[in-house]
């Protein structure tokens, strides 16, 4: 077991536990950058942004969208925070389609109290759902 | 003694009533089951949030940081989750009592309340801020979001300068204790030296990316987020607990009416016929 390049992944949200697992390797969005993870990260802590979440296991990769929370990355070990996670399946196609072309909308049709920061957010999180399932 | 149709009377409406109180306790006792299941699953998640802001504090103790620190205005927020319905012994008017009595009592408080009865409670008193009792029915996490964002503004804004969130937490089924909890600004207290020990066990030290401010800009939100949370999770599963344990205290206390007025109604029956038969009996003996 020494030798292996698995380490273990706990994804955590306020209402259950998402994955549980020996992965060899995790990518996610942060808010420095995409970074992905291997075994024997050096310790950190770092602050999700809207993105995709690959999960490199053993037999395969899996994808979800991870929203936002924040992870503890140690170095046999990463465990994920998340507020909002969502597999695949648990996305509503239409909904995320319809989120993607408000925001846009609203990034487009720049008025002084349009929140900039929030549609560009929702943003990222639409187009995250949508790619996902594609 | 009463007579005999007044007994029955009393005794039908003490029974409808028992099995009333049946209902509710068989109600509570499976939304119990269901909110500890909830508060379960979410302690994981708790845990470790706690821990990486513990962590995160220890590392930048001599920060100054605006959600370190009280603000100016002398105003303190106060989230009081209470539940919408009565009947559940104590558990409303405990809270409120912690919010009225408590080390905060006298003091000018905005309240955030969160449950019909501790808003009904305390609007006399004091300044009702926000009212989010429907989120109580069924609570979700984009609730305790907006709700955090909106007193995380007020903060900012410095209206208020000290936030506290007044709920009951849920140790087991019997035992429910309310407790005023202080969110910002941020203290870390009792478990820190356990937590430090682990720290270095884990060998290196642990590093934040973004720096160490920005991080807890963006991390104080989360962790004053999931406290509200769990408090309204903790808030269902006692509410649900202590309305259990009202209505089965109130079914045996009909149980044992019911027994003394059925004694009672006996005792009157018997007394009436042995009233009949002497007058009988009397009847007789005069005629003959």
């Amino acid at each position: 077991m020494a030798d292996t390049n698995l380490f273990t992944l706990r994804i955590i949200t306020p209402d259950r536990v998402f994955y549980e697992g020996q992965v060899s390797m995790v990518e996610f969005n942060t808010t420095e950058g995409e970074i992905g993870i291997y075994k024997k990260h050096v310790p950190m802590t770092v602050i999700v942004s809207p993105g995709i979440l690959t999960i490199s296991e053993e037999g395969g990769t899996k994808e979800a969208a991870l929203h936002a929370g924040f992870a503890e990355i140690l170095q046999d070990k990463v465990v994920i925070l998340a507020e909002i996670v969502e597999w695949p399946e648990e996305i509503d196609k239409q909904r995320a389609e319809a989120a993607r072309g408000r925001a846009e909308e609203r990034l487009r049709s720049k008025t002084p109290e349009t929140d900039i920061l929030r549609a560009e957010t929702a943003l990222q999180r639409a187009l995250a759902r949508i790619h996902v399932i594609k | 003694m009463a007579s005999m149709r007044d007994i029955k009377r009393r005794k039908g409406s003490i029974q409808s009533t028992q099995q009333i109180t049946k209902a509710m306790k068989l109600v509570s006792t499976v939304k119990l089951q269901r909110a500890k299941q909830n508060a379960e699953k979410s302690r994981d998640y708790f845990r470790c949030m706690y821990e990486t802001v513990v962590s995160i504090l220890k590392k930048t103790q001599n920060l100054d940081h605006r959600f370190l620190k009280s603000g100016e205005s002398g105003k303190k927020a106060v989230i009081v989750i209470t539940s919408n319905r009565g009947l559940a012994g104590g558990y409303n008017s405990n809270v409120i009592k912690l919010v009225t009595r408590g080390h905060l009592a006298g003091e000018d408080l905005a309240i955030y309340a969160i449950g019909k009865k501790g808003k009904e409670a305390l609007q006399k008193q004091y300044e009702i801020r926000a009212d989010y009792s429907d989120v109580i029915e069924e609570p979700a996490y984009v609730d305790a979001m907006a709700i955090s964002k909106t007193v995380l503004e007020a903060f900012s804004k410095g209206e208020i300068s000290e936030i506290y969130l007044a709920y009951t937490a849920f140790k087991n089924t019997v035992v429910h204790v309310p407790t005023l909890l202080k969110l910002l600004p941020v203290e870390v207290h009792e478990e820190e030296g356990a937590g430090g020990e682990e720290q270095e066990k884990g060998g290196a030290l642990m590093n934040f990316e973004p720096e160490d401010e920005e991080a807890l800009n963006l991390l104080i939100p989360k962790y004053i987020t999931s406290l509200i949370y769990g408090g309204m999770i903790e808030a269902v599963a006692s509410e649900n607990g202590a309305r259990m344990q009202a209505m089965d205290s109130a079914t045996s206390n009909a149980e044992e009416m019911i027994e003394s007025l059925t004694l009672l109604y006996n005792r009157a029956r018997q007394g009436s016929i042995t009233q009949e038969l002497t007058e009988i009996i009397a009847g007789a003996n005069a005629i003959s």
